[in-house]
């Protein structure tokens, strides 16, 4: 495919593919994140995360309008403001969710599964009922639109560069909460065995709490972030459930590591693949594939290391 | 202001003089409804059939709203045959089967005399055995592949030979186009749209396919694709993409720097409702194949488009298919007028040839045998505001559901 172009233009393409494969993987991995905790330190399938990246677009959308209407000088701003609502707001809702829904099913891992897929559809009819079934779109700022003219003939999308800067930030933010606080080490000990944690006098229902609704706020935090790659309507966060499920599961459960290297390979494969085949059958040879590899290694790629 | 409350007392007596035309009682109900639909002395009833909630409620309510206008318009100039038109509305929820049991239930029990309604092909294909079963009579607003025809079915938007082929024409002659390159979400219409149009394409226009792609339904990342367009350099990217993938794709397109002023794309999936979504400063001078533009230029569809806004709101917008949906309730009309009956058969057969002057679109006509509409065509530019600048309009077009040569 590459017969009659210059060396300089053929290389121009691979840079911008590889720029392209890069920010599948950041958007991959912001989506996934919120769920790779939730799923990973608490065993719940939330079939609801999104929803709440969701709230996350919902959010960002509202934020516009006010800025638009009540503070124009804003407008240049207003989206940094618009990623710590969509936090904020995702965080509040996942904790009451979590309060009056999750924490009575902690035993029955199915049911979870059910009870928020119902909660998912729930959610879905009240953004509806909300917002109006039709989609909308937040007015982004200037800055946010268009390339960065890297040479005559590469260009760079800017709304990548925030997804590859955002997925940066939060996922170091991720790694140091847990890894690197006090709070971080309750959530692991409470991973490893909740009884013994408890008995070392760490509150575990606590823990569970803000654990689910941190995954929520990362949630609401990629929702805030996809508005400037794609849509703000009441089903939107249907459109990534499945590839967030899929880089969680593949990845390894419990793994934080597994997470980001199974977004790198599904990504890497997903945008090659798309590039010389096309994309319906990128999609099938990558879940192709995907299968495969879990048929050998049912855990994912990072073992889980929790104590059964 | 004397002069307005003149047109108004005019606009009334002539209304009075139409409906004085057809009152009840010269029609009596067991000579107008020989089959036993819901038909009585002074009311019959039609349903309503579309998904309001679900993924597909985004582009269905419009439908919704036009053919509650324009049946609201129909009894206030005192009804079909001196009957109110009554609704019955059921919800598809987005879901086939449920489409065909909700058509069962309006046609078997409540005995509807007319069904508007289904959005997209496939829920068309799960009531049609059930409209042709029970014979019924469904108008389906929307734009779609064509290959099919039914006597219980009046398709009131375009099939894919009138939308693709004047579109296809317009971009070859108007930018001297050459090469294209194909897009399309991967289902029927996309790749039944893009069959019709690289064959027009390759053997009556000349020019050559540098690439055809279909992406899954809810596709959400563009970029190799796009990458790949940069490659290749078409002349056109004739895009066929739908749903919420549309968003992304416009957006990431002028992300990567692919907008109007160096590139051409040609869409027949865009209309204003999508733009809603999309933002018009994403896809700003980009084209739009379409019967029907809510910025259209002609009295008719001042009318409508104000009707419209005080029915629904000011913020309210019309795409192609919230127009073709509003014809329906009006063909009926006619097709039930010119009948003199609400007999489906002989609706069926009073519908061919039916002249409509008051569409919003301009004149529209029913073709003499398969039961799909004369048109024109229109090229539209998209403009920051999500509105479309009107900058061509082809003639009439011939519905041609079965087209040789092109499939």
């Amino acid at each position: 495919m590459f017969e009659g172009y210059t060396a300089s233009e053929i290389g121009a393409i691979f840079a911008m593919q590889g720029f392209a494969g890069l920010s599948l993987f950041c958007v991959f991995l912001l989506m996934a994140l919120g769920l790779a905790i939730i799923f990973g330190q608490m065993q719940v399938i939330n079939m609801a995360h999104g929803e709440f990246l969701t709230i996350g677009a919902y959010s960002t959308y509202l934020m516009s309008v006010v800025a638009e209407k009540h503070a124009p000088w804003l407008m240049d701003y207003y989206f940094f403001l618009a990623i710590a609502l969509g936090f904020v707001v995702a965080f509040a809702i996942g904790w009451l969710v979590e309060f009056s829904l999750i924490r009575f099913l902690y035993k029955r891992p199915l049911d979870t599964l059910l009870a928020t897929w119902g909660l998912s559809l729930i959610m879905q009819q009240g953004f509806r009922s909300m917002f109006g079934a039709r989609e909308v779109s937040p007015t982004l700022p200037e800055w946010l639109l268009g390339s960065w003219q890297l040479s005559d003939t590469i260009e760079i999308p800017i709304n990548g560069l925030l997804v590859v800067g955002v997925t940066a930030v939060l996922t170091l933010a991720v790694f140091f909460l847990l890894f690197r606080s006090r709070w971080g080490l309750k959530v692991r000990a409470t991973t490893q065995n909740r009884v013994m944690a408890e008995a070392a006098g760490i509150n575990t229902a606590r823990v569970d709490r803000n654990t689910f609704a941190l995954g929520c706020g990362i949630a609401g935090v990629a929702g805030a972030v996809f508005t400037t790659i794609a849509s703000t309507g009441p089903t939107s966060g249907s459109l990534y459930i499945v590839d967030t499920f899929l880089v969680v599961v593949f990845g390894g459960a419990a793994s934080l590591f597994g997470t980001i290297a199974s977004a790198f390979s599904i990504a890497q494969a997903q945008s090659i693949l798309e590039f010389f085949i096309n994309g319906s059958m990128a999609k099938v040879i990558t879940l192709a594939i995907v299968i495969g590899i879990l048929m050998l290694r049912p855990e994912g790629l990072f073992a889980s290391r929790v104590r059964k | 202001m004397r002069r307005h409350i003149h047109l108004r007392w005019l606009a009334l007596a002539a209304a009075l003089a139409l409906a004085g035309g057809a009152t009840a009682a010269d029609y009596p109900t067991a000579e107008v409804n020989t089959t036993g639909l819901a038909v009585t002395d002074d009311a019959v009833t039609v349903g309503i059939l579309h998904s309001v909630t679900g993924t597909m409620a985004i582009s269905e309510s419009g439908s919704v709203e036009a053919e509650k206008l324009a049946i609201k318009q129909i009894n206030d100039m005192g009804g079909v045959l001196g009957r109110k038109i009554e609704i019955i509305q059921e919800d598809g929820a987005s879901d086939w089967p449920t489409f065909a049991e909700k058509a069962r239930k309006l046609l078997v029990n409540d005995k509807v005399a007319a069904v508007m309604g289904c959005w997209t092909s496939a829920s068309r294909k799960a009531v049609l055995p059930v409209f042709e079963k029970e014979n019924g009579m469904l108008y389906y607003p929307t734009f779609y592949e064509g290959l099919e025809q039914s006597k219980n079915v009046i398709y009131t938007g375009q099939e894919a030979t009138q939308q693709i082929l004047a579109g296809l024409d317009w971009v070859a002659k108007e930018k001297g186009a050459k090469t294209f390159y194909l897009i399309g979400s991967d289902y029927i219409w996309p790749r039944t749209s893009n069959k019709i149009a690289r064959k027009h394409i390759e053997n009556v226009l000349g020019g050559k396919v540098v690439g055809e792609e279909y992406y899954p339904l809810g596709h959400t990342n563009f970029g190799s694709l796009i990458n790949k367009i940069k490659l290749k350099k078409p002349d056109v990217i004739y895009s066929i993409v739908v749903g919420g993938s549309n968003v992304s794709w416009y957006k990431q397109l002028k992300a990567a720097g692919i907008t109007s002023d160096k590139w051409t794309l040609l869409t027949i999936s865009v209309t204003e409702d999508e733009l809603l979504g999309i933002g018009g400063e994403n896809a700003e001078g980009f084209y739009a194949a379409m019967k029907y533009f809510q910025s259209l230029d002609n009295e008719n569809n001042k009318k409508f488009v104000a009707a419209f806004k005080e029915m629904w709101g000011d913020d309210s917008v019309i795409g192609d298919v919230t127009q073709a949906a509003y014809l329906g309730p009006w063909l009926w009309k006619l097709a039930v007028e010119k009948a003199g009956s609400f007999d489906i058969d002989k609706i069926a057969v009073a519908s061919n040839g039916i002249e409509f002057t008051g569409a919003p679109e301009g004149y529209v006509r029913i073709h003499d045998s398969n039961h799909h509409l004369w048109s024109k065509t229109r090229i539209g530019r998209i403009k920051k505001d999500g509105q479309f600048d009107v900058i061509y309009e082809s003639d009439l077009v011939e519905p041609n559901p079965f087209p040789e040569g092109y499939q």
